[in-house]
């Protein structure tokens, strides 16, 4: 055990140990920030369906060899998040099936892409690490790290500012709207944020893996608090120290993915919950 | 002038009309019931109402300073709602939204008048409580104290006493006429011909014929009679199972 905390420790002196630790931090914080209301507007599709698009885009951006992928995958993915969520909600064609459309589409032609012009030897292993993250920690630079601060901050800060207006356009859209909310424009906010946190979190934990981030801290703090805001708090607080667990485990044992372990850390975690909410009733 | 005066209203969606050349008057301090089978168009003109849906022709004019998001609303429960954690303060509180325009925190006075809508709901006891364990009569009560917290003037009720048991249903209705006395205008949708004759000052009944008068005239109409003695023979035929 010492020898294994001791591991960490010497882990830490690391300089990409650090920026690793703090991105998946960050992107723990903004992801489950928006889960509780994706969850409940009934949007946890829209996560799913945009991971798919990223992987495609990302297919794109690798081909195409660019030096900043985000260049393409971030503006694929927000403009993406705004069709799904026009789609989703327009009764005449099945919103659904629309999904199901666009991100099984995407998916399949960043694989055929990538197929085509192989960015590296390792086709495989290009394509496993970009869909379940890769197996080891992934060098991260200073750039990086402060790119994903700032992007963290905008997320935090216009979450915080609008934070009474998502609540009332999350419970009763029909009230906000009549009582003169600008329920579309709230929406479209949250299709782009959530659009910019999984693209923030692809490249850390896997494009399928992310919506994860995204929907168990929320169902799991669903099943123990009864306010919007200790719901929201707590869902927070749960996906940041799940996800510093999961990258320890995933240190401590080594050679396995981190992205998964995260996930597995935040199962677990639901699982917990869900019995204590047992209980408690 | 007329708090709401509605000319010529068409409505429907798409290629659809629902009702075509429907014209109503609502004055300060009325209580006006909107009757009609299911499928009449009720909710739909509600929608319109409230500006959330454009009419197909026709205008509703707003007078007397009412401002289009002065209406305070009760909507009917949706699925999202009976699952969500949220306590009986924040949902309240959430009436106030458009008092804040793009502050992004409710000022004291907002937080003041949530506090007397709970009291005056008789709710305020369950502040801290959340919302999907309280019982249908309960949560009614919060969306009317939210409802409240958006308007001094008119509240829009779309069937408030649905999927509630007598007794609660009755409360409902004490609890609705009672604001109506205190000087709210009050349109509700409801199923309830004899509630609606009871309570209401004006009914509008929507169908094939549209009849808008006071209630008197129209329990003397025959759209009335006909529908008021259906009431009669349905509600007899289920005591009686």
């Amino acid at each position: 055990m010492f020898d294994n905390l001791s591991k960490i420790g010497d882990y830490l002196e690391y300089p990409f140990v650090r920026y690793a630790l703090i991105v998946v931090v960050l992107v723990a914080l903004c992801a489950s920030l928006l889960g509780v209301t994706l969850v409940l507007k009934r949007f946890s599709f829209i996560g799913d369906g945009l991971s798919h698009v990223g992987f495609g885009a990302m297919a794109i951006a690798s081909v195409a060899n660019v030096t900043n992928q985000m260049i393409i995958i971030m503006p694929v993915t927000i403009i993406s998040a705004v069709l799904l969520l026009r789609t989703g909600q327009n009764t005449k064609i099945k919103g659904d099936a629309a999904i199901a459309m666009i991100s099984v589409g995407a998916l399949a032609f960043g694989y055929l892409l990538m197929n085509i012009f192989p960015p590296s030897a390792n086709l495989t292993g290009d394509v496993c690490s970009t869909l379940f993250g890769p197996t080891s920690l992934i060098t991260l630079t200073m750039d990086d790290v402060i790119l994903c601060s700032v992007i963290s901050a905008i997320v935090v800060i216009v979450f915080l500012f609008f934070y009474r207006k998502i609540f009332a356009v999350t419970f009763d859209e029909n009230f906000a709207a009549a009582v003169g909310t600008r329920t579309k424009a709230y929406n479209l906010l949250l299709a782009v944020i959530i659009a910019v946190v999984i693209v923030m979190g692809m490249t850390l934990v896997g494009s399928l893996m992310i919506s994860a981030l995204v929907i168990f801290p929320a169902l799991s703090s669903m099943r123990l608090f009864k306010s919007f805001r200790s719901v929201t708090i707590f869902s927070v607080i749960l996906s940041v120290c799940c996800a510093v667990i999961g990258v320890f485990i995933a240190i401590m044992v080594g050679r396995i993915p981190i992205g998964a372990t995260i996930v597995a850390v935040d199962v677990a975690a639901f699982i917990f919950c869900w019995i204590i909410g047992l209980i408690k009733k | 002038m007329a708090l709401i005066e509605v000319k010529g209203l068409k409505l429907g969606y798409e290629n659809r009309v629902i009702i075509k050349n429907l014209n109503f008057t609502v004055n300060e301090g009325e209580y006006l019931c909107i009757v009609g089978e299911n499928g009449s168009g009720k909710t739909t003109l509600m929608k319109t109402l409230l500006n959330l849906q454009k009419p197909m022709d026709g205008e509703i004019i707003y007078g007397d300073g009412l401002k289009k998001n002065e209406i305070g609303y009760l909507p009917q429960q949706t699925i999202v709602q009976k699952d969500f954690p949220a306590s009986v303060r924040e949902i309240v509180l959430s009436g106030c939204q458009a008092r804040c325009g793009w502050r992004p925190f409710y000022s004291k006075d907002e937080k003041k008048l949530a506090e007397d809508n709970m009291e005056r709901m008789g709710i305020k006891q369950f502040a801290k409580r959340c919302y999907r364990d309280l019982s249908g009569g309960q949560q009614q009560r919060v969306l009317l104290a939210r409802a409240l917290c958006a308007t001094r003037k008119i509240l829009l009720l779309d069937e408030p006493v649905s999927g509630l048991d007598p007794m609660v249903t009755a409360e409902m209705y004490s609890l609705i006429d009672g604001l109506n006395k205190d000087g709210i205008t009050i349109i509700m949708i409801s199923h309830d011909i004899s509630a609606a004759v009871r309570y209401a000052t004006n009914i509008l009944h929507i169908s094939k014929k549209i009849f808008f008068g006071t209630k008197d005239e129209y329990s003397q109409s025959d759209i009335g009679k006909l529908f008021i003695m259906r009431d009669y023979y349905e509600r007899g035929r289920n005591r009686d199972v």
